[in-house]
């Protein structure tokens, strides 16, 4: 798969996932300091965005004594955010310096296009949306965040999205609760968690960048841009075989067209409670699934996911009703019936709660990526890389929850942002990354719309 | 020239014709019995004056009214039709944007032709809702029109993909002969719907005792032995219009009433509508409706077959189009019987609950007023009253009033 690089690149300086287990109990009182100055400036940042707008309008890119100020300050908050989302172990700064562990790099100024540049705020509003359900929770902010920089969220809990305010979201917020206590009692980061924190602060980072003018280039919320690792071999995984090309009239109808499948997926559902009691208390006896059990829930499994895909956009067309597997561009594989463990099957149940609050999350996240690409598919017939590829993440997690419930596999769902699997791990990214020059790369917006097939994997 | 030797099989196309010959006698037969109501063939026909009955300025503005809806249904008709043509030449290219198998993608065609018909009755719908908001017969806005439309349209989705699943699966298993048990599986399928339906409408207001209490005596005036339940419909928040309908068979069979026509109607102008609404269940109306569908579906399933059989047969998604086509336009011709049927069966109605009220006065009043706040227009032109009217017009049900009055002595 080929990204196209973002001038606002998320960079993991230091992949090891150790955690003093100290400074992560009291993680939120540690950062108090930060938090004090994070409020001032974004009020400073606040109050400058105008006169940083006229002086971007009228010299048609961002000042670079502007640029210097907003880099260190987007810069400061994905520290500040990674440090409290516990994708870091080390007490940040407070001027936004490289080389945290948890890092960003913004390209040097370039030109901008001035109508671009003009109606950015307006242009802004959807990528903010999405980033406030990957962001921080606002903490019942009643649709704040039309303040810049001038959150008046009390316990400072939007910092990964701060220039962009507050309102909704939460995967983040959740995936850092659901780490402060796996840290608590493992000493780790989980590594699927500390990538979707990355992710989200990434994503974020561009979203405040673009708004701060430090780029012309449109927020991309494809998780490949914060270089996850790749998901560990899993039981469950997922392919993505799609060009992007969209239908406009199966997507203007996507909602109604898919309305079958949802009464089939009921319908097949009732069996598969039935088969899935058979199951538990055949695996809780026998140590595994047995084989015609696991084939028929699998098949549920997967015809799940193409509803899901379908209806989400991340593929273009209509599912077939068997969940056949190799039959649709969202391909779900799942490993045959292997042992498993009993305590775990006895209590699959409780055990699947957390992974099933993640599967939450990543579902309003998909649903918003799918409202927008709903709008890009009717109206240029292509979805667009980063909304695509966010539903198509939710959609393999989703899969592998409802495996994991189903007892086809014990294995714990991967909430890595990837659809990869192997070995590849994080590894260390260069602390002054080779910046290619402004004018061949960092030109001004190119939503990626309009590039070629390809497929992730 | 060819002959046959004596007893030799008779060639498969003189069986298919006898076969054929020996279905449309069937189908005549049953069509005749159907046919056939309680209403007098020789009742007088005393004369009736719209302007007189009805006001001249009333009458006037329901002609105004209507002329607008019935522009607007022709043109909108002709549009599905040019619409579903088209597709029918052009819908099968929709296969590439399937991934399902063979039935699958048929279910993806018929719906894709219905989507697209909808989008091309768009505008009607909306000059329509505008026309409706306009003489405050609805308070529902646009938006809210094509959210409910849209609905509508979820709900014939799944009819289609049903119906589809019929006639695909078992045009698989039996070739060309598909068009016979799917027949006789979508009349089951209708008079199960029927049977149903009842459970599948909520929202509904229990009625008033006097209500009920009316409702048993009129049933026992009409022949039936068991009680018909009555129930409210709350629309008043939606819509101005009077109305109400019998539905179910046997033991689901109801009687709703909308609370625009129970509430401020005159008490016996509601117990003649309660009477014109039993009369449905108690002369069978609702069962003649699904004999009825029979006769008309398995000709349309035999011609569908018949039509599709260059593309492939129903076994085949690319067939659909086509037959999406010939269904709505079937359906199109065989209208005018349709609705001639559905006529007679009101006119037989209105007949009964005269004969069980006894109340020539409070029907005419009845009509009078309905046909007033409906806004319907009570002489509407020939050409529109065979084509669109399931129900006698307003001067019909008087001159029925009238008539029974004439032959009983009433004044």
């Amino acid at each position: 798969m080929s990204i196209a690089p973002h001038p606002i690149q998320i960079r993991v300086r230091d992949p090891s996932l150790q955690r003093n287990r100290w400074t992560v109990a009291f993680r939120l009182i540690l950062a108090i300091p930060q938090l004090i100055w994070w409020c001032f400036w974004s009020l400073g940042m606040a109050l400058l965005l105008p006169v940083a707008w006229i002086a971007t309008l009228i010299l048609g890119r961002l000042p670079d004594w502007a640029h210097e100020v907003y880099e260190r300050y987007v810069r400061f908050n994905v520290h500040l955010g990674a440090y409290i989302a516990l994708a870091a172990n080390d007490w940040p700064g407070f001027i936004g310096d490289r080389g945290y562990a948890v890092d960003v790099d913004i390209a040097p100024p370039a030109r901008q296009n001035r109508w671009t540049v003009a109606f950015r705020l307006v242009l802004w509003l959807p990528p903010y949306l999405l980033a406030s359900l990957l962001g921080f929770w606002a903490g019942g902010g009643g649709g704040g965040g039309s303040d810049v920089g001038a959150s008046s969220d009390p316990d400072g809990w939007d910092v990964g999205t701060s220039i962009v305010g507050g309102g909704g979201g939460g995967l983040l917020t959740l995936v850092a609760v659901l780490a402060w206590f796996a840290i608590l009692v493992k000493g780790s980061m989980p590594r699927g968690f500390r990538d979707v924190v990355v992710f989200c602060l990434g994503y974020s980072a561009q979203v405040a960048g673009y708004l701060a003018l430090l780029t012309g280039r449109y927020p991309n919320s494809t998780p490949a841009l914060s270089h996850p690792a790749a998901m560990p071999p899993h039981p469950v995984t997922a392919a993505l075989d799609d060009d992007r090309r969209r239908s406009r009239l199966t997507t203007f109808f996507r909602a109604l067209l898919v309305v079958p499948h949802l009464v089939w997926l009921v319908l097949w559902g009732i069996v598969v409670v039935l088969a899935a009691i058979a199951n538990w208390f055949a695996t809780l006896a026998m140590g595994r699934s047995p084989e015609p059990l696991h084939r028929f829930l699998a098949a549920y499994v997967r015809y799940y996911a193409h509803v899901l895909a379908f209806l989400f956009l991340a593929t273009n067309p209509f599912p077939g009703f068997v969940g056949q597997e190799g039959g649709y561009p969202f391909d779900v594989r799942i490993a045959p019936p292997a042992r498993q463990h009993r305590a775990k099957t006895l209590f699959r149940v409780i055990l699947v709660i957390p992974a099933s609050m993640v599967s939450s999350a990543l579902a309003s996240v998909r649903f918003a990526a799918a409202i927008g690409g709903w709008f890009a598919g009717v109206f240029t017939a292509r979805m667009p890389e980063g909304l695509r590829d966010l539903s198509a993440w939710a959609t393999r997690y989703d899969a592998q929850v409802m495996s994991y419930l189903l007892l086809l596999t014990d294995r714990y769902p991967d909430s890595a942002p990837t659809l990869e699997v192997g070995e590849r791990e994080r590894e260390p990214e260069p602390l002054h990354p080779p910046q290619p020059a402004a004018a061949t790369v960092w030109e001004p917006p190119s939503p990626d719309w309009g590039r070629g097939p390809e497929a992730i994997r | 020239m060819t002959t046959r030797a004596p007893g030799a099989p008779l060639p498969r196309r003189a069986l298919a014709a006898v076969a054929l010959l020996a279905f449309a006698v069937v189908a005549v037969w049953a069509a005749s019995r159907l046919w056939s109501t309680d209403v007098p063939g020789d009742l007088p026909q005393p004369a009736v004056d719209p302007a007189e009955t009805f006001g001249e300025t009333a009458l006037d503005e329901a002609k105004s009214f209507e002329t607008f809806l019935r522009v607007s249904a022709v043109l909108s008709q002709v549009a599905l039709l040019a619409t579903l043509g088209l597709y029918a030449f052009r819908g099968a290219r929709f296969v590439r944007e399937s991934a399902a198998g063979p039935i699958g993608t048929g279910f993806l065609l018929g719906m894709l032709g219905l989507a697209i018909a909808w989008l091309v009755q768009l505008p009607f719908l909306i000059a329509d809702t505008w026309w409706l908001r306009h003489h405050d017969v609805i308070e529902a806005g646009y938006v809210e029109a094509i959210v409910g439309d849209l609905a509508g349209l979820a709900e014939t989705f799944l009819f289609v993909c049903f119906a589809l699943l019929i006639a695909m699966g078992l045009a698989r298993f039996v070739r060309e002969r598909w068009w016979l048990p799917a027949g006789v599986a979508f009349v089951a399928l209708f008079a199960g719907l029927n049977y149903v339906a009842p459970y599948l409408l909520f929202g509904l207001d229990p009625a008033t005792p006097a209500l009920k209490r009316q409702a048993v005596e009129l049933a026992r005036a009409e022949g039936l032995d068991d009680d018909v339940p009555v129930e409210i419909m709350p629309v008043r928040e939606e819509l101005s219009q009077p109305n109400a309908f019998a539905f179910g068979l046997g033991a689901t069979r109801r009687i709703v009433i909308f609370d625009t026509l129970a509430e401020d109607f005159p008490a016996r102008e509601v117990r003649a509508t309660l009477a014109h609404e039993v009369a449905h269940h108690a002369r069978d109306h609702i069962a003649k409706g699904i004999g009825w569908f029979a006769v008309v579906i398995l000709p349309t399933a035999l011609i569908v077959a018949f039509a599709t059989r260059r593309r492939g047969g129903m076994a085949v998604p690319e067939a659909v189009p086509l037959a999406l086509f010939v269904v709505v336009a079937l359906n199109v011709v065989t209208m005018p019987l349709q609705n001639a049927a559905s006529r007679r069966y009101e006119a037989e109605a209105d007949w009964t609950a005269l004969q069980a009220t006894r109340d020539p006065k409070a029907v005419e009043d009845l009509w009078r007023d309905f046909t007033l706040r409906a806004l319907a227009d009570p002489d509407p032109p020939g050409w529109w009253h065979v084509l669109y009217d399931t129900h006698p017009s307003g001067v019909e049900r008087v001159e029925m009033a009238r008539a029974w009055a004439q032959l009983n002595g009433h004044r």
